[in-house]
């Protein structure tokens, strides 16, 4: 018997598939299973992944954390309901664009940060104090925590921040000045600090 | 570990929508295929990570369709032509929107006459048919889902495909599966 699935039918066109597709999409925000969003945006520092739960963004990744690994890990860490959905991530992505174009210095964006515990948590919390085109380094920001020791920590918590660009670790630098490492690439961490001293 | 949903569909919607349309029709399938992955992703959290996906797609398909056939059978005088009027999730004009005939293109003649030869199977073999033969489910999972023995389920896809090829010659002119 050589009958195939092909025997009733070609697969489903492509174009069937995604309006199927965008009606679940629709659906699981109306019912309330759209536990995480997400969507992909170009920018002068690569694609951005940008990721939201109902509470708000989430995580804003680099393209060389490899963007299939890191809806991997949000899928394991917060909810296997994840859905590819540009329509939450909108406010995120205009408000990027902006900075970008260098016509946004802060951002005004609901953030949900269950992605950080303990100290790294803390530190990322008290990055925003960095304002716009300033930068510390990271023994200053140590300080600014109230643990003036902690240099170290305070380098692994702006390492590991879940919303780079968003939440400004790269305004942090090392004591010698230079811009030392970013979860992006120091080429990314360049072209953004250029892009503040710029405006 | 558990992958996003979003590669669940990606990965099994072509199926899901393929079996689909062998249990209900192309009429229906679209429907069907809709509430089926809204229920998968509603219990994907509670998916134990070794289930396999596509079956436990097609199991909640399965459900999804005879509740459907059993809508149908409440109504005995199926409307052919569905007036165009806007779903709950469908977008009223929007192309093959939910319900509108030739969601899938305008069958041709030979297509016609397979879906009439399909549809006119008796259920269990209409499904026995759609597990194996375009999901590839094995006739033991095949028994759980219809009921009754491994060896039933394999006599109900075997019927099926001996009537389909009695009762639809497109596929034979052709030299197609022999």
């Amino acid at each position: 018997m050589n009958v195939t699935a092909d025997y009733f039918g070609p697969p489903s066109d492509a174009g069937t598939l995604a309006r199927l597709r965008l009606r679940l999409e629709q659906s699981a925000e109306a019912e309330g299973l759209l536990d995480v969003a997400y969507t992909t945006i170009d920018s002068p520092v690569g694609p951005l992944l940008l990721a939201a739960t109902p509470k708000g963004l989430v995580r804003v990744a680099y393209n060389t954390e490899d963007h299939d690994r890191v809806l991997d890990t949000l899928s394991q860490r917060l909810s296997p309901r994840v859905l590819r959905s540009p329509k939450r991530l909108d406010a995120a992505a205009r408000e990027l664009d902006e900075y970008f174009g260098g016509r946004r210095q802060a951002f005004d964006l609901p953030l949900d940060r269950s992605l950080s515990t303990g100290f790294r948590h803390l530190v990322q919390m008290h990055l925003p104090e960095i304002g716009y085109g300033q930068t510390r380094t990271y023994g200053q920001v140590a300080a600014l925590v109230g643990n003036p020791k902690a240099v170290r920590a305070v380098g692994t918590a702006c390492a590991t921040n879940p919303l780079p660009v968003v939440v400004p670790c790269h305004r942090v630098l090392k004591a010698d000045g230079t811009p030392g490492g970013y979860v992006g690439g120091p080429a990314a961490k360049l072209t953004l600090l250029n892009l503040e001293a710029a405006a | 570990m558990k992958q996003p949903f979003e590669k669940v569909v990606a990965q099994h919607g072509d199926t899901v929508l393929r079996v689909c349309r062998v249990l209900l029709g192309a009429h229906d399938a679209e429907d069907a295929w809709s509430e089926t992955f809204l229920a998968a992703l509603r219990a994907y959290p509670d998916l134990p990570d070794s289930a396999n996906t596509e079956a436990w797609l097609v199991t909640i398909a399965h459900r999804k369709a005879i509740d459907v056939l059993r809508a149908r059978k409440r109504q005995p005088a199926p409307v052919e032509e569905v007036p165009e009027t806007p779903t709950a999730l469908g977008v009223s004009g929007e192309p093959g929107a939910f319900g509108v005939p030739g969601a899938f293109g305008v069958p041709d003649a030979q297509e016609t006459d397979l879906w009439q030869a399909v549809a006119a199977l008796p259920d269990k073999q209409r499904q026995a048919v759609a597990y194996h033969y375009v999901a590839g489910l094995p006739y033991a999972e095949i028994a759980q889902l219809l009921g009754g023995t491994t060896d039933a389920a394999r006599r109900a896809a075997a019927d099926g495909i001996k009537s389909l090829r009695k009762n639809y010659q497109g596929a034979m002119k052709e030299g197609a599966p022999s």
